[in-house]
């Protein structure tokens, strides 16, 4: 079923949720990822100030294309998570609730968002002129210099994604192929 | 020889960089279409119907299939009468670049070094230029943008000649399998069998421009690339590896002769928007 969801996420509305469900994703999501927290993660050691308040908020691994003239942000679909694992569980202690990318997620990742009551979902890899279509705005946060891997907020608008690990820990990853995977003489019907 | 200025090749690489983001080529449009209407996962489906209609907007649009839009991975065959005048060929084929992903709103994905500052180049040059000497008075260039996730799952092993056709089989499927949902599937296998271990890498990414549903000509290599898709789709990875019988839409496979003591085998992995522009000049 189609879940409508807004940002920043509350603990109920995470409760709410469940792998597989099919969400619609609307407010305010900010993008990030491999450069991105890594600076991140120097700056919380360093014990300096995020240039994001965390607290209840959704992070979009993306490096969108550039806009066009009058777009407001050309093709953003997901990239890979798993290359944020390292950074992720102490991102989920400040208070992150959710986080928007594609592939599967380490145990302690895992671990850190039934911990956190949080939740992951994907959105469709290699669908980024569609996903686009949902932002509605775009405004640059921190590290223009990263260029695609920059800090921008987005406004976004029943964007589509998936559940994917819900904070039960519930894994569509795991649990997804395992209904159609075939093994030894089994045939396909 | 015939006369040909590198500034219609950079000309040319630039319209090739454009038109590759924004088009899913045909024979990918079919199978994906053919996929979704044999699967069986509801969401599998969906999911396929999505990135169909994500090809649709994009060429309407004029955007990026992906926001990955690569590295600008270039092939080129140039025929021995050619003569090449104003200018470097190379730099030709990187202001090519230069100006389709500036011109075309493409993202840049190029970092300067791997490993030490990572600082992007900002103009996703350099490409990487694979080039043959072919017989003929003509060049024909390939740009063919290859994203990071994909990439990144694909994997190289020095196989003994011993393994025979079971260790090429576990060794493909077992990639495919530890790839999971990563590479954004469903995704097209390329393989690379024999040669030396940079042939071996070479020859699966060549494997990858090829038209699917086209098999090797070698009815015992395509007879293993129908084994292998097979094979593939029983993992039940499915559409973005979450569940379903389309894991993969074809697996290519290119052979060249070896060592008598090796048998190399790689595995290039090419996502969904299995991008690809050609032009003859």
């Amino acid at each position: 079923m189609t879940k409508k969801v807004n940002t920043p996420l509350s603990d109920e509305t995470v409760e709410n949720l469940e792998a597989g469900d099919r969400v619609l994703i609307s407010g305010i999501i900010y993008t990030g990822r491999d450069a991105a927290h890594k600076r991140l993660a120097g700056m919380m050691e360093r014990g300096e100030e995020l240039p994001v308040d965390l607290k209840g908020q959704v992070i979009y691994y993306v490096g969108p294309c550039p806009a066009k003239p009058g777009q407001v942000i050309g093709s953003a679909g997901p990239t890979t998570s798993g290359r944020m694992d390292s950074f992720t569980p102490q991102l989920l202690d400040r208070g992150l609730k959710g986080m928007i990318g594609k592939g599967t997620r380490s145990k302690e990742v895992i671990n850190s968002i039934v911990k956190n009551k949080a939740v992951y979902f994907a959105a469709i890899g290699g669908a980024g002129a569609l996903l686009a279509e949902t932002i509605k705005e775009a405004e640059l946060v921190a590290f223009d210099d990263l260029g695609p891997e920059a800090v921008y907020r987005l406004r976004v608008e029943d964007f589509p994604a998936i559940v994917i690990i819900d904070c039960h820990g519930n894994n569509l990853y795991e649990t997804g192929p395992k209904n159609f995977k075939l093994s030894g003489e089994e045939k396909q019907p | 020889m015939r006369e040909i200025n590198v500034e219609l090749v950079t000309k040319t690489v630039e319209v090739l960089c454009i038109e590759a983001n924004y088009k899913l080529p045909a024979d990918v449009k079919n199978a994906l279409e053919a996929a979704a209407d044999r699967e069986e996962s509801p969401l599998g489906k969906e999911i396929l119907m999505d990135i169909l209609m994500n090809a649709e907007i994009a060429s309407k649009k004029r955007v990026p299939l992906c926001q990955d839009t690569g590295l600008a991975v270039v092939f080129l065959e140039l025929g021995q009468d050619v003569r090449l005048v104003g200018g470097d060929l190379y730099e030709a084929i990187n202001e090519g670049v230069r100006r389709g992903y500036t011109n075309g709103y493409l993202r840049k994905s190029s970092v300067d070094d791997p490993f030490l500052l990572r600082k992007n180049t900002g103009d996703n040059t350099p490409a990487v230029i694979h080039t043959t000497i072919v017989p003929g008075d003509r060049v024909k260039i390939i740009v063919a943008p290859k994203g990071g996730g994909s990439e990144n799952m694909s994997a190289l092993g020095m196989l003994k000649p011993s393994d025979g056709v079971e260790g090429i089989k576990k060794f493909v499927v077992d990639t495919v399998e530890r790839a999971g949902s990563n590479p954004c599937p469903p995704i097209i296998v390329g393989v690379g069998i024999g040669g030396t271990i940079e042939v071996a890498a070479l020859i699966a990414k060549k494997a990858l421009l090829r038209t699917l549903g086209e098999h090797n000509p070698n009815p015992a290599v395509a007879a293993l690339e129908d084994d292998l898709l097979r094979e593939i789709n029983r993992l039940g990875i499915g559409p973005q590896g979450l569940g379903g019988r389309t894991t993969a839409l074809a697996v290519n496979i290119e052979t060249h002769p070896a060592h008598i003591a090796s048998m190399p085998v790689a595995v290039n992995i090419q996502c969904h928007a299995a991008r690809h522009r050609e032009a003859v000049i």
